[in-house]
């Protein structure tokens, strides 16, 4: 029903703009082993507060997102490009 | 004596007299009037039979909460079933049907009370209809759903519009009584960015029934002074008839306004709703409070009616109640009551109070009783008698009109939306709104206060607290002063009463009385939860608002614990019933979903195509000549005179995207499966792109038009996810690259060109040389055409098998360009074709599409392992590929399939078996993945995904069919029907 997304381009827009990945994980060194592959690809952590998400301004500035949502209360406490994974979490 | 219209007073029009007709009988009313205050000026008080026992019911509210007089209103495609009476503004002609009876509202034959009840008790239905079972779906359903329900939803297209808006403001004030006209006011004056909703199109909430005096005024004058001031300023935005329905996270709340009060059935499509989602830093919610009813027997007889709503209907609608009132109350409300029916001439024969100690000071002439209670209403179609109880002796009271108030609820729903639990208070004998609320207040009597002027005090002062958290000072106000006011003081609550004798109801919607609960509690559902769900308590349209916090009051009591230890079931948004118009916007019919239509749309309509909807995406399917017979018949014809000559197809619909950059090759080496290094300008190259997983994604072709500048085409259905997916990969995956992606897919118009021919249909309009050297096989370069009159992009690429092209020009020239490849192609024998002939010409080819690529298969399964590249270090797909599940030796694997009997004929979906095999689950080899008929071959073809298929290539098998029962004996093929070798492409 409702939702506002901060985009750290576009400012705060409805979430119908955006579509969500899930967990943002950042993906393992090509030689990273089958165990690392595999907990990249299919195992997440379910976790009941905030939690890290790709999301997708695709009827925006069409650049992904890393937003930081409670999955409890869906409040949003940050949300940053995500051409800056590599980064701390501010 | 029936409720009457008072010769004066109110705040109707009497000058504007309507008329209006209820069950088809002529009624009058007055402009201001509500459906419901109408009706009981009519002396109409009985409107509705009851859900379960069919009981007459009357009008029990004035407002939101009303369980009982719902009417259908309107007629056709604008009918509006389960309309609140007292929600319904009077308008001429109105035409009110009442609902849940039959064959009328006087004679019911559902009325079953004394008769059907002892089998309709709590959890009846999980009871009482268990045996024989076969009987549920064809006896007891159909009758109960006859004899249970609401008013019926018109088959009918709504012809009125609806819209959605967002709104923005520093402070959303939710309800315009005293409390939140002030907090507006100061808001306002202060400079802020205020939205001020209320429900009612009338706005000053209960101050508009009220009879004390504000500031020297009546009450109503001084909320139309507050209301006028609001309405001046610039930076307040006062939304009438909006109801705010729910809290969301952002703190942005659902409201609708209902826009037209009512709409002429001769009128035109008119805006009736708009959803509206307000997106406030701050908001305060003033919704009042909800008087409880009191659970006495016969509580729902027409005649009973809340105590607040007796005196709306006296003081606003100018309606007295009847000629002998009983006022049964457990606070001081009830005196107020009492003093107005006095002044308006109503003979109150007394004033019931509970309370043994009430100090409540009266001066009217009613008869007082205190530690009593009224036990017992009786009557039929309208209430006759009281039984009023006091120390267990039972005294008989004539009366025509009954009214009740057993304290007072806060409205907390929205409070409650984002999963925070109301908290009951003893000492508001109410539950209140949660703690620890975020950039979300309550004030005035929603927050458990009462009093007008304290209620004033508590909206100036949350007001004040909300802009301050802004850093604003809100301008110095002076609370109003208040005269001649009854304050209901919390009391402490009554929930049963004693000596009634029979059903005393607590949800009147859903016909739930007071034994309902008990026996829900002996037989274990004491859980709040339960029991709701045990009684259906709560659960009808009004969602309990009247009754939950009685039920879980008479649960407390019979378990002997508090309130708190009960808890409440969950509130949830909508607040009110909002309709599926309103929710839908203007998303329906025509604009249900976008149409998306090709620039070579109406080159194809008027060249005879037939149009079928793929996504958003009309595509044409095939070209009819007069002749034909049939589809059949025509895209035989197209895909023989493509093998013969030449075709164009319409394939604008095709995912274009633009790539660009110094590491464009490198960045389309990682998502690729197969090498793009090396790819040289001027050159296409068949891709095939993986997911993570090593599934296959998509595929299509990627052209180096440039060293830094590629072109990619997708499938029609992956377009859109396919840029999202490069998109991820390079801002997240190598933000690194520099690489840019665009998507070109309106932007150019691509038509097919193919068949033995189209090389010399192609060369009369394109300048460059054409021949097999200068431009061969996946040859992909920018052309210019008509002697250098236009720029376009040519891609020797084929899809069919053929000697082919993709021609793509600017959108704008696409039906031009087609129209001269049509005319020059003449003389070729040039056709026109569809997408069911291009779908025939790829599976004799044994190309895939997402029918095989349908997220089960590696590259492997569709025969093409050697394109994925051994020698790249990393690419999306690589590191999961590996796993040994997916180079299992008995995975499914491409292959052809064709009848043994030509004449005979498989689906696609049905699965293949070994040739004598019986139809099991075990036995399973695979199944039809795409199939047509193949005027090449002469018979139905298929691809099919088979166990270990590539090396079965001949095996008899059978083709089965569970849905048809069809059993074909059928040979497993190579998947290439046409050109095995390949000679056509490269001819």
């Amino acid at each position: 029903m409702a939702s506002l997304i901060p985009c750290p381009h576009c400012g705060s827009r409805p979430k119908e703009e955006f579509v969500v990945k899930g967990a943002a994980i950042p993906r393992p060194a090509p030689d990273a082993g089958a165990d690392a592959w595999f907990g990249y690809v299919y195992l997440r952590d379910n976790p009941r507060g905030p939690y890290d998400e790709f999301w997708h301004h695709t009827s925006g500035c069409r650049r992904w997102l890393i937003v930081t949502r409670d999955t409890v209360t869906h409040d949003i406490y940050a949300s940053r490009d995500a051409a800056k994974i590599g980064e701390a979490t501010p | 004596m029936k409720p009457y219209r008072l010769a004066k007073g109110g705040l109707i029009d009497r000058k504007q007299p309507l008329s209006f007709t209820f069950d088809g009988k002529p009624m009058k009313g007055f402009s201001g009037d509500t459906l419901a205050s109408a009706l009981l000026a009519n002396g109409q008080q009985f409107v509705g039979r009851s859900f379960k026992y069919h009981r007459p019911r009357g009008i029990l509210t004035a407002g939101a909460a009303e369980p009982n007089a719902l009417v259908t209103v309107g007629q056709g495609g604008r009918s509006e079933p389960n309309t609140r009476a007292t929600m319904q503004e009077l308008y001429e002609g109105l035409e009110a049907i009442s609902q849940n009876r039959w064959p009328s509202l006087a004679y019911d034959v559902g009325a079953v009370d004394g008769l059907l009840s002892p089998f309709l008790s709590a959890g009846f239905y999980y009871k009482t209809f268990m045996w024989p079972a076969a009987f549920w779906e064809r006896v007891y359903e159909p009758i109960i759903r006859k004899a249970a329900g609401l008013g019926k939803a018109s088959y009918e297209t709504d012809p009125d519009l609806y819209e959605k808006c967002w709104a923005h403001c520093d402070l959303l004030v939710i309800g315009a009584g005293i409390t939140g006209l002030i907090a507006a006011l100061s808001a306002g004056r202060a400079g802020k960015r205020v939205v001020l909703i209320d429900e009612n199109a009338a706005l000053g909430a209960y101050l508009l029934s009220e009879s004390s005096r504000i500031d020297g005024q009546p009450a109503a004058t001084f909320a139309g002074t507050l209301v006028a001031e609001l309405e001046d300023l610039p930076n307040v935005d006062l939304k009438r008839a909006t109801t705010g329905f729910g809290w969301y996270d952002g703190n942005v709340f659902g409201a609708v306004e209902r826009t037209a009060g009512h709409v002429a059935a001769s009128s035109g499509p008119t805006l009736v709703g708009r959803l509206w989602r307000i997106a406030a830093k701050k908001a305060i919610l003033a919704t009042g409070a909800e008087e409880r009813p009191l659970v006495f027997g016969g509580n729902d007889i027409p005649g009973v009616t809340m105590a607040g709503a007796m005196r709306s209907y006296l003081n606003r609608f100018a309606v007295a109640p009847g000629a002998r009132t009983a006022v049964f109350t457990t606070n001081d409300s009830g005196y107020a009551l009492a003093a107005d029916l006095e002044a308006a001439g109503v003979d109150v024969a007394a004033v019931i109070d509970s309370r043994v100690d009430a100090s409540v000071v009266y001066g009217g002439k009613a008869r007082l009783v205190r530690g009593g209670y009224i036990s017992d209403a009786h009557g039929g179609k309208a209430v006759r008698r009281v039984d009023l109880w006091r120390e267990g002796r039972i005294e008989r009271l004539d009366v025509d009109s009954v009214a009740m108030s057993g304290g007072f609820s806060p409205v907390i729903h929205l409070a409650c939306h984002r999963g925070g639990r109301p908290r009951w208070s003893d000492a508001h004998a109410a539950f209140l709104a949660p703690n620890g609320l975020t950039d979300l207040v309550l004030a005035g009597s929603a927050a458990g206060i009462s009093g007008l002027a304290a209620c004033a005090a508590s909206g100036l002062a949350q007001a004040a607290a909300a802009l301050a958290d802004l850093g604003v000072t809100t301008p110095p106000m002076a609370v109003p002063k208040v005269e001649h006011e009854y304050s209901p003081q919390p009391t402490k609550p009554l929930w049963s009463i004693p000596g009634v004798k029979t059903k005393a109801f607590v949800d009147f919607q859903n016909d739930v009385h007071r034994q309902d609960l008990g026996l829900a509690v002996r037989e274990g559902y004491e859980h709040v939860e339960l029991a709701k769900r045990y009684t259906t308590n709560g659960m009808a349209t009004d969602q309990g608002k009247l009754s939950n916090v009685n039920a879980i009051g008479l649960i407390a009591e019979a378990r002997g614990v508090s309130p708190a230890d009960v808890g409440t079931t969950t509130f949830r948004p909508f607040y009110t019933p909002v309709s599926f118009g309103a929710l839908a916007g203007t998303s329906h019919g025509a604009q249900f979903q976008p149409v998306r239509k090709s620039p070579l749309h109406d080159w194809a309509a008027k060249n005879g195509a037939a149009f079928v909807e793929t996504g958003l995406w009309y595509r044409s399917s095939w070209f009819s000549r007069p002749a034909e017979k049939g589809w059949r018949e025509s895209v035989d014809r197209e895909v023989l005179n493509v093998r013969a000559n030449a075709g164009i197809c319409d394939v604008s619909m095709l995912g274009k995207i633009e790539i660009r950059g110094v590491d464009a090759a490198e960045f389309l080496n990682r998502v690729y499966a197969n090498a793009f290094l090396k790819l040289p300008v001027g050159k296409a190259r068949y891709g095939l792109m993986l997911r993570e997983d090593g599934f296959v994604y998509d595929d299509g072709t990627t052209s180096r038009l440039a060293e830094d500048r590629y072109f990619m085409t997708t499938t029609t259905a992956y377009a859109a996810g396919v840029l999202t997916h490069l998109e991820f990969c390079a801002q997240t995956l190598w933000p690194e690259l520099d690489v840019r992606l665009a998507s070109v897919t309106d932007q150019w118009a691509q038509m097919a060109v193919a068949g033995p021919k189209s090389r010399a249909v192609l060369q009369h309009i394109v300048d460059a040389d054409l021949d097999n050297l200068a431009f061969p096989f996946l040859a992909a370069q920018d052309v210019s055409l008509f002697d250098g009159k236009l720029k376009g992009l040519l891609f020797r690429i084929s899809f069919s098998g053929e000697l082919a092209y993709e021609l793509a020009v600017p959108a704008g020239f696409g039906e031009s360009v087609a129209d001269a490849v049509m005319e020059v192609g003449k003389v070729h024998g040039i056709q026109p074709y569809g997408v069911e002939a291009l779908n025939v010409l790829r599976i004799e080819k044994g190309h895939v599409t997402h029918n095989e690529i349908d997220g089960t298969t590696v590259p492997a399964d569709l025969g093409l392992a050697k394109m994925v590249s051994s020698g790249k270090r990393d690419f999306i797909g690589k590191h999961m590929l590996s796993r040994e599940g997916l180079s299992d030796r008995g995975r499914p694997q491409l292959v052809g399939v064709v009848p043994i009997d030509p004449a005979s004929s498989f689906r696609s979906g049905a699965h293949i078996l070994e040739k004598s095999a019986a139809p099991t689950l075990e036995n399973d080899q695979g199944y039809i993945t795409s199939s047509c008929y193949s005027p090449h071959v002469g018979s139905v073809i298929g691809l099919a995904l088979v166990k270990r298929g590539a090396a079965r290539h001949g095996e008899e098998v059978t083709v089965w069919n569970g849905l048809r029962s069809e059993l074909t004996p059928a040979r497993l093929v190579d998947p290439v029907f046409i050109d095995p070798v390949h000679e056509k492409l490269h001819a």
